[in-house]
């Protein structure tokens, strides 16, 4: 199709200027806001005890959260494309129901489920705290995530089919060393996409988290829990801001380590 | 040897294996036959241990192997479409059978050199396998296959992907190839050239079942039905029989043509018909025939005959057979 001159400037314009208002000019305002005191302001405002604290949950839940996934979603994975047992259509549409659920509902009823007086509540009355602790949080974090690696894996295990594992077998690999050698390698990508998305979710997410934690800071508070609680509750408008970015930073950083370390990968 | 006795395999109601049971003798360079849908492929993946079989056993050189998985049949198997592992250099590919079974390093890779040479691959052991045409892949595949020193190789349409100049090529290297080698091969295939051309054993499949195994030779001229007739070779329709174009004799006198016709017993008769058209061929032409009943068939003649004949396109002409491959007439239910 040819377009002319004229339409094709005015869709690069339309383009980028939707871009630019509504995901470059938010960004842009928070990280002008946090560096316009200086860095030496920045750097204190997330060094407190709460800010620290924060931070290192945060990390916890996305190191607890990311192994599980990865393992079952890609075992997930793997049964959607090669299985063949009833209640497939099931699965694939349970799969999904993190996304068509509110997280706020999430929150609902994993309280419902393993608070005091819900079915499992035995578990908190011995003594073992899920709800308003961090199993709480991780629980609510690992169920909004879930469908992120599976979903990121699924289309790339169709698209390399068995023929490579099929051969791998004629070859003398059992079924760990194919999975090892041929079929990780071969979705890797679709891994890493998966795994950098379930961090950033991990990351962000607040409506299921607040509803079971305790919300004390320097206890059970998440990094994004700190940014709301400095905004709403401590009117501490620049610490939500720093925190925000520390935010943005971190899932900057980790985006570029998966990028890089697949590349070496590759190369090798 | 490699023995399959009774295999079935059912798709839902679709039979793709109904009772087949074959030997393939030691040392020898057999295709399974057929056109799509005929179980050749099914038979084959199911020596390998790809296919379950619903009943019937596989025996590999006395072992029977029907109920073990793919990676301990003793097999080396190429793809129709090379199974590369994408992400491993073609050394890699090729060492993949050996760095399983935990081989020396030095062995492993001294191995994988010569295989590379064999098959005309030396120098690119650190390309992947993006970087090489269909037909090098093709030839990594068989490297990767053969490194492994299988019992057996089983080869699922290993030149189909590939282009015409490229296939043939690669057909008679792998005839050279097995003269050397001497592996037991059992080669898949819709192509009766590829088959007559490289096998020297032909088992022709047809809807689930074998209809006849045998050498090239004796397929070809003496074939069991008109489906083996139909698959070999051309075949033309003349009075009701199948006859092979290069068997009609074309007179332009009608008493010639009954003297000469009553000395062929069973012959489908003289036919009459007129030419449609005269296509030289090189050393041969074809001519294209409409009979009374209106059925149309093809002979073939040599470009004497034809000169002598001095055909011309709309004139009535006199056809027999002079022989016969087949044995059996003329089924109307097995016509191609």
């Amino acid at each position: 199709m040819r377009v002319s001159r004229g339409t094709r400037l005015s869709l690069r314009v339309v383009a980028l200027g939707y871009l630019f208002v509504l995901l470059a000019v938010p960004i842009g305002v928070i990280l002008w806001r946090t560096f316009e005191p200086g860095l030496s302001e920045f750097i204190a405002s997330i060094s407190t005890p709460a800010a620290k604290s924060a931070l290192n949950l945060s990390l916890l839940i996305v190191a607890i959260t990311v192994p599980v996934n990865v393992v079952f979603g890609v075992a997930t994975a793997l049964a959607l494309v090669r299985g063949r047992f009833r209640g497939r259509g099931l699965l694939q549409a349970v799969v999904d129901l993190p996304f068509a659920v509110s997280p706020i509902v999430v929150g609902v009823s994993l309280i419902m489920l393993w608070g005091v007086n819900g079915w499992f509540g035995a578990l908190d009355r011995a003594g073992f705290q899920v709800i308003f602790g961090i199993p709480g949080m991780v629980l609510a974090t690992i169920f909004v995530t879930l469908p992120f690696v599976v979903r990121e894996v699924e289309p790339v295990l169709h698209e390399i089919g068995q023929e490579q594992e099929q051969a791998a077998s004629t070859l003398g690999a059992n079924g760990w060393q194919t999975f090892w050698r041929i079929t990780l390698p071969a979705i890797r990508w679709g891994l890493t996409y998966g795994v950098v998305l379930t961090v950033a979710r991990a990351l962000g997410e607040f409506g299921a988290v607040i509803m079971v934690s305790s919300g004390f800071p320097g206890v059970s508070q998440t990094l994004t829990l700190l940014v709301h609680s400095r905004y709403i509750d401590d009117h501490n408008t620049y610490g939500a801001y720093a925190a925000a970015t520390l935010l943005m930073g971190i899932a900057l950083v980790v985006l570029l380590l998966m990028t890089l370390l697949d590349r070496k990968r590759s190369d090798r | 040897m490699i023995t399959v006795t009774s295999a079935r395999k059912q798709y839902g109601a679709f039979a793709a294996l109904d009772d087949v049971s074959l030997d393939i003798p030691s040392g020898s360079l057999t295709a399974l036959l057929g056109p799509s849908g005929s179980g050749k492929s099914t038979l084959l993946r199911s020596i390998a241990g790809l296919e379950e079989l619903d009943s019937g056993t596989v025996t590999i050189e006395g072992r029977d192997v029907t109920d073990e998985p793919p990676q301990r049949r003793g097999i080396g198997f190429v793809f129709q479409h090379y199974a590369a592992f994408k992400h491993m250099t073609v050394r890699d590919n090729v060492a993949f059978g050996l760095t399983i079974r935990k081989r020396p390093k030095a062995e492993t890779a001294k191995k994988v050199d010569e295989l590379l040479e064999i098959v005309g691959l030396d120098g690119f052991q650190h390309r992947y396998p993006a970087q090489l045409s269909g037909g090098q892949r093709q030839r990594m595949a068989l490297a990767r296959a053969l490194a492994v020193d299988p019992q057996v190789l089983l080869l699922d349409e290993p030149f189909g992907a590939l282009d015409a100049k490229v296939r043939t090529d690669l057909r008679q290297w792998l005839r050279r190839l097995h003269d050397e080698v001497h592996v037991t091969t059992v080669l898949v295939t819709h192509d009766q050239e590829e088959a007559l051309d490289v096998a020297d054993r032909i088992a022709v499949l047809n809807k689930g079942r074998i209809e006849q195994v045998g050498d090239p030779v004796t397929l070809y001229e003496r074939p069991a039905n008109d489906f083996v007739m139909g698959f070999l070779g051309s075949v033309a329709h003349l009075g009701g029989q199948l006859v092979r174009p290069h068997d009609i004799a074309l007179e332009r006198d009608r008493a010639t043509a009954l003297a000469l016709d009553a000395k062929v017993p069973d012959s489908p008769g003289v036919i009459d018909a007129v030419v449609e058209r005269v296509v030289p061929l090189g050393f041969e032409v074809r001519v294209d025939l409409r009979a009374d009943s209106g059925e149309r068939f093809a002979a073939q003649i040599t470009r004497r005959d034809a000169a002598e004949l001095q055909l011309r396109e709309g004139e009535t002409i006199h056809a027999r057979a002079v022989g016969r491959s087949s044995v059996v007439d003329h089924d109307p239910a097995l016509a191609i």
